[in-house]
């Protein structure tokens, strides 16, 4: 199946019922397998412009390149698969696109973004985060996070020193250990995931998961999972009904079916000839 | 303002301590920060670790042990008014920076600066906490609920069953399962037949709501097509969905 029938993908983005301006952005492309999620910070309105150059860069990035490459070839000096290398080296193109915006300009002094992208090709996909924007994945009865926040309090979890429970009582919840734009370089965490059929996919900034549970996050999405945009705008209600103290996005990617990479004797030739 | 220790006996303070270091040792050495000169405190008794806003105590093996609220503990996360007992001596843990979760001034994201190493990014060492936060003064305005459009909230968002407080049912009028009754607890409750007809009744601050899912024709409600909108339910309306007729009312 074609990536564009196989993938059903909705976006929605809200300013809470707090703050007076967004700053995530979000974009995707179905053709490519896209999607894009950024959740900036900075004073006056350079938080949106860090997560729109963020959004922006890697989305046209990465449509310019993939008509010369295919996402599932690999990369000859790393052996990694060119969606990883894309989703990690453009991210970082990004950082450097906002780190020089804030060193240039006054005003967008000390902004930066989180992000989360993910790329989907030959029922796989390859996810690069930064910062506390997730992704998580409903498959079957089971919902669970798929990234894990560059933060604080993770690292806090991680270490030991404070339970999963504690953690909700934590008063550390938005510090996030890496951002895009801060430094002249950012490490993006970059994995790759098997995706199966029936799969759906949340991309999400903190503004959802700080004010929904994970738990309610998951039965949404799987009780409106028929209908995808009603899906995304009953997350963003949920987060506004409990206090929506802060900008609410999401991009929820449905797999309708199987999406394996063409492998023709000629494709198969290539391969070899290239590894 | 730092979270601080008030150190008490018998009802009277002794002293005031803010945790402003990063690690606070209680103890009878004259070394410690907190100096309890008692033979029951141990030379070394415990020790308060403060990461931002969250602190936390940690009992060093000392003879006689600590208590948090009464009970026996090696480890524990401080809340607000948490009472920390040593011998006879009490230490009133106070920290009235409200929770991000519950109070309108709710911090923005932050960067926590650490040095640049992008190989060993995954573990930044807690050593870097102390470094400068590349933060922004939350400036946050507060904005009219009816200003921001689409979704419109009233009422208190805390409260999920601010209904009265009544359980809201829908009863089963017709078919095979005439008579059944559901009562909707959870904040979303699905009807239906799935591929054929769905709608979910959603349960919001301010009331339930009932929303088209799938299928090609939409639920009726007394008698009205509900189209692609959500509709507030009221007590007794009459909900048509897949040749199925229910009633929804609220239970007092």
């Amino acid at each position: 199946m074609d990536i564009q029938e196989a993938l059903e993908i909705v976006s929605l983005t809200h300013p809470g019922m707090v703050r007076s301006h967004n700053e995530d952005s979000v974009s995707y492309d179905a053709a490519c397998g896209l999607a894009v999620l950024a959740d900036g910070m900075g004073g006056y309105n350079a938080g949106e412009v860090a997560s729109g150059i963020a959004v922006s860069v890697v989305m046209t990035e990465i449509k310019h390149y993939l008509e010369g490459v295919r996402p599932e070839d690999k990369d000859a000096a790393t052996g990694e698969d060119m969606a990883v290398v894309l989703l990690r080296d453009n991210v970082q193109k990004a950082n450097a696109s906002i780190f020089h915006a804030a060193q240039s300009q006054p005003q967008y002094a000390g902004m930066g973004t989180t992000i989360v992208s993910s790329l989907f090709y030959d029922n796989r996909v390859a996810v690069a985060h930064v910062g506390d924007s997730r992704m998580y994945r409903l498959r079957g009865d089971t919902f669970e996070s798929v990234t894990r926040d560059h933060s604080l309090l993770q690292e806090q979890i991680d270490s030991g020193m404070i339970s999963q429970e504690d953690a909700r009582m934590s008063k550390n919840r938005n510090l996030v250990t890496r951002a895009v734009g801060i430094d002249a370089e950012v490490a993006a965490e970059v994995h790759v995931y098997d995706v199966q059929r029936g799969d759906v996919y949340v991309l999400c900034s903190d503004g959802l998961n700080d004010m929904v549970e994970d738990e309610d996050i998951g039965s949404t999405v799987q009780m409106l999972q028929s209908n995808l945009p009603l899906a995304a705008s009953q997350l963003i209600q949920m987060a506004n009904d409990n206090g929506g103290r802060d900008n609410v996005s999401v991009i929820l990617v449905k797999v309708n079916g199987e999406f394996a990479a063409k492998r023709g004797l000629v494709a198969k030739l290539l391969s070899w000839f290239k590894s | 303002m730092p979270a601080k220790l008030i150190l008490s006996m018998d009802g009277v303070v002794l002293q005031e301590y803010a945790l402003n270091k990063e690690r606070m040792t209680i103890g009878r050495k004259a070394h410690n920060d907190v100096v309890i000169d008692n033979l029951a405190v141990s030379g070394e008794h415990a020790a308060i670790v403060t990461i931002q806003n969250d602190s936390f105590l940690e009992d060093m093996d000392s003879t006689n042990g600590v208590t948090v609220n009464g009970i026996a503990t090696k480890k524990h996360f401080l809340q607000n008014n948490d009472v920390v007992e040593i011998g006879k001596y009490k230490l009133k843990y106070l920290n009235d920076q409200p929770t991000q979760t519950t109070a309108a001034d709710f911090e923005r994201t932050m960067i926590l600066r650490s040095p640049v190493k992008p190989a060993a990014a995954a573990h930044a060492d807690l050593g870097g906490i102390t470094n400068t936060q590349v933060g922004l003064k939350p400036a946050i305005k507060a904005v009219q609920a009816e200003a921001t459009g689409k979704f419109e909230t009233t009422g208190s968002p805390s409260a999920p069953d601010s209904s009265a407080g009544h359980v809201a049912v829908v009863q089963i009028l017709n078919g095979p399962n005439s008579g059944k009754e559901l009562e909707l607890v959870k904040n979303l409750t699905t009807l239906g037949k799935p591929g054929v007809q769905v709608a979910v009744l959603a349960r919001r601050p301010h009331g339930f709501f009932i929303t088209h899912v799938e299928g090609t024709s939409y639920p009726v409600v007394n008698g009205e097509s509900l189209g692609e909108h959500p509709r507030q339910l009221n007590d007794h309306d009459i909900i048509e969905l897949a040749g199925i007729k229910m009633e929804f009312y609220f239970k007092s």
